[in-house]
């Protein structure tokens, strides 16, 4: 318990603080999430899952970063801890050049819509008792986005530009399908004009034709809106078609980052190696020399000495057994966390 | 504004069925799969009723023109309408389509597990090429398909958390099946022989035989604490582990047949690959044939050697796997496939087919895709298309392609 203080204080002197740059809608440096392990009849902490272990990056506006990375690697705990839904253990989260952590409840509910969520799963994302109107517009209202009298014509508008049909308003979710749905939750996003919104697995509930329909209208909103994406999804043709940078994460770290192009052209992190030739090629002529990563993840409360991915990876040397990688700058934009390129 | 009003109106006039309506239908339902069940249900029925030939002796399944239909209460849902496919010996076929297209029902018909009453097989054959005799399943008794089924045709489920038992330890589970299918799996076993009768000491050394034969089969799937997990329960293994032990289930038998429906959907991209290994490399091994359901284009691109596409109850395409993924000709195929980002291929937009799936209990009665085509030709009007083939083995049923064969 009390080494865990220890080391939870010595993160944060090493923290250098951001320095803020207006390109970035969102700055995230060397982000933290622990979520206690309870035990025993008092609820003692006996130890912590560490789902994000101190994660930087940083997005520009009007642009997508995706971020891939198995099921359980703290894909969804970073969407949701940069938006505040969670509390953060240590690190720094600016919004626009505010420490969104540091915000008032007053400071923090005006912030709020500017920053939205796509949720994973549009059947329960959606409250079965309200009219799809009302689920669009009890936000918008709330918030005082549109003036009383604009307000129904502003729904109206939100909906068609989702591809909705207007007079659907008055139905309720269930009456809905599953691509129509996820509609129903971008519309709800959208409607509070947003700078950044995260999607959390969007398309995964989805079928493949409907998954088609449901990226294009993504795309096509950010083009009108100019809006800034993070793009969480373990399917990585998806992220390839639709992110600018990308990040790979594995339990609970970063560790690759750089420009869609150089990660997909030149991918470096052995994991990130594996991730890419464990994707079937829709082509039978294609043989590919696939990497297959032995084992499974490891628990995240106990994640493995050293580099966290040594236990499957396929370079493995002395030194990734006992030494935690640093990141390295590989090119400009591009770096990974890997011991064999730390040279 | 009276406009929407109106058609708001025919919409609800559409979708509503008062309840004299549909009692009437549930009535004529129930008189229907009545007769189908007592049918079924049948004890001591000759042999000769349901023993048929093959069409092709190299083919271990023919599927033909099988129909499925659903007895609701709103009506009959066409399901199943009308699949025509083959599985030959040693091969491996794809099914791929979207959710509700069918795939999954045309499985379970094989395997005679579509939920019953509402379910049946109305019409159609499913022959099975048991060795020295063959069966149409679509007929086959339910105390005579209890044989078949986990035996000679298994199947694995989409998803590998629930469909196990979570209050019995992974080793009596496969122990059941094995145990289930014991005097087929060890005939000619003099071990298992001698451990026939009901004395204890018979007993213990037949539980010892099928043990064996469990752990054997879990080393077989790459469980390598194959001892440790038999003891094991399903919540203490990952969703990697528990699609293994359901492989390891469906393998046990030894089956001619492996239906693996959706096996990687719930699944990680990385153990997906893991997967699809051991899939491989299992059919070599056990010589079996294996017909896999999925979505998963670049699964199916991976893994199979034939493919059948899907729509609305219907093939609308099947071939090669290297004449599909070549030459894709039916339009529901093309735009699938274009619908799909693949990697390393920039596009700017991806195509998304417009419209959706009909409404399965008020099937149109021409091409069930002409609604959402971008190619119709004028014929697309007329009854719905005959299948015309582009090769021996690659068929699709679209007028497009429909040139010679107009009296089809």
């Amino acid at each position: 318990m009390i080494k865990m203080i220890e080391t939870k204080t010595n993160n944060k002197e090493n923290i250098t603080p951001l320095v803020h740059d207006d390109k970035y809608v969102l700055e995230v440096n060397n982000l933290k999430k622990y979520f206690p392990i309870k035990k025993g009849l008092l609820g003692s902490t006996s130890s912590y899952v560490r789902a994000v272990d101190g994660i930087s990056f940083k997005i520009e506006r009007g642009t997508t970063m995706g971020l891939v990375g198995e099921s359980g690697c703290g894909k969804t705990t970073v969407g949701r801890t940069i938006l505040r839904l969670t509390d953060k253990t240590s690190g720094q989260v600016l919004f626009d050049g505010k420490e969104i952590f540091d915000l008032s409840p007053k400071e923090l509910r005006k912030l709020r819509p500017k920053m939205q969520i796509i949720f994973q799963d549009p059947y329960s994302s959606l409250s079965p008792r309200l009219p799809i109107g009302e689920i669009i517009g009890e936000a918008v209202r709330e918030h005082g986005i549109v003036p009383e009298n604009e307000y129904d014509d502003y729904i109206d508008q939100i909906m068609e530009n989702c591809g909705l049909q207007t007079f659907h308003k008055d139905r309720y979710p269930h009456e809905f399908s599953g691509g129509q749905r996820q509609r129903i939750c971008i519309a709800r996003a959208l409607a509070l004009n947003p700078e950044f919104v995260v999607c959390d697995e969007p398309l995964s509930a989805l079928d493949v034709s409907i998954q088609a329909q449901i990226i294009n209208l993504l795309m096509d909103l950010q083009e009108k809106y100019n809006l800034t994406y993070l793009f969480i999804s373990h399917d990585l043709s998806v992220v390839e078609h639709i992110s600018d940078t990308i990040g790979v994460m594995y339990l609970g770290n970063l560790v690759e980052y750089g420009k869609k192009e150089d990660i997909f052209n030149n991918p470096l992190h052995p994991y990130t190696k594996a991730l890419f030739s464990a994707i079937p090629i829709p082509d039978p002529n294609v043989k590919m020399n696939r990497i297959v990563l032995e084992g499974n993840l490891p628990s995240p409360a106990n994640p493995p000495k050293g580099c966290k991915f040594h236990t499957r990876c396929s370079n493995c040397m002395e030194i990734c057994k006992t030494q935690a990688p640093e990141p390295i700058e590989v090119e400009p934009g591009h770096t990974v966390v890997c011991h064999l390129y730390n040279k | 504004m009276a406009e929407e009003k109106a058609t708001k109106k025919s919409i609800k006039k559409a979708n509503y069925l008062s309840a004299r309506e549909s009692a009437r239908i549930s009535r004529e339902n129930r008189k229907i799969t009545d007769e189908l069940e007592k049918k079924k249900k049948r004890k001591n029925v000759p042999e000769s009723e349901y023993l048929t030939q093959m069409r092709d002796p190299s083919n271990v399944l023919e599927i033909d023109n099988l129909h499925t239909y659903f007895y609701t209460d709103i009506g009959v849902a066409k399901a199943v309408d009308g699949v025509t496919f083959d599985v030959p010996a040693g091969k491996t076929v794809g099914i791929v389509g979207e959710s509700g297209c069918g795939k999954s029902v045309t499985s379970l018909s094989i395997m005679h597990l579509v939920q019953r009453p509402q379910g049946q097989i109305v019409k159609g054959e499913i022959r099975f090429n048991a060795g020295d005799k063959v069966y149409d399943i679509a007929k086959m008794p339910l105390e005579k398909m209890n044989e078949i089924r986990g035996n000679k045709i298994s199947m694995i489920f989409q998803e590998p958390m629930t469909s196990l038992n979570p209050v019995f330890r992974i080793g009596q589970q496969v122990d059941e099946v094995i145990e289930l299918h014991s005097s087929d799996l060890f005939r000619g076993n003099a071990e298992f022989e001698k451990a026939q009768g009901k004395d204890g000491e018979a007993k213990k050394a037949r539980a010892a035989l099928i043990k064996a034969r469990t752990i054997e089969m879990l080393n077989l799937v790459g469980i390598a604490n194959s001892e440790g997990v038999y003891h094991m329960y399903p919540h203490e293994l990952s969703g990697g582990m528990r699609q293994r032990v359901m492989i390891a289930m469906a393998l046990a038998c030894e089956p001619k047949v492996i239906i693996a429906d959706e096996p990687t959907t719930a699944l990680d991209v990385t153990i997906q690959a893991q997967i699809l290994d051991i899939l491989k490399s299992l059919k070599d091994k056990i010589n079996a044939s294996i017909i896999i359901i999925t979505h998963d284009l670049g699964v199916i691109a991976e893994i199979a050697d034939y493919v059948a596409v899907m729509y609305a109850g219907r093939v609308v395409e099947k071939g090669t796997a290297k004449e599909i993924f070549d030459h894709p000709s039916h339009p529901y195929t093309i735009g699938l496939m274009a619908s799909r980002p693949v990697l390393r291929k920039r596009v700017n937009r991806l195509y998304s087919i417009p419209g959706k799936v009909p409404n399965p209990i008020n099937m149109p009665n021409y091409c069930y895709f002409k609604d959402r085509c971008e190619m119709c030709v004028e014929a697309c009007s007329g009854p719905y298309p005959g299948e015309t083939a582009l090769s021996p083995t690659h068929c699709v049923s679209c007028y497009r392609y429909a040139k010679d064969d107009k009296n089809d």
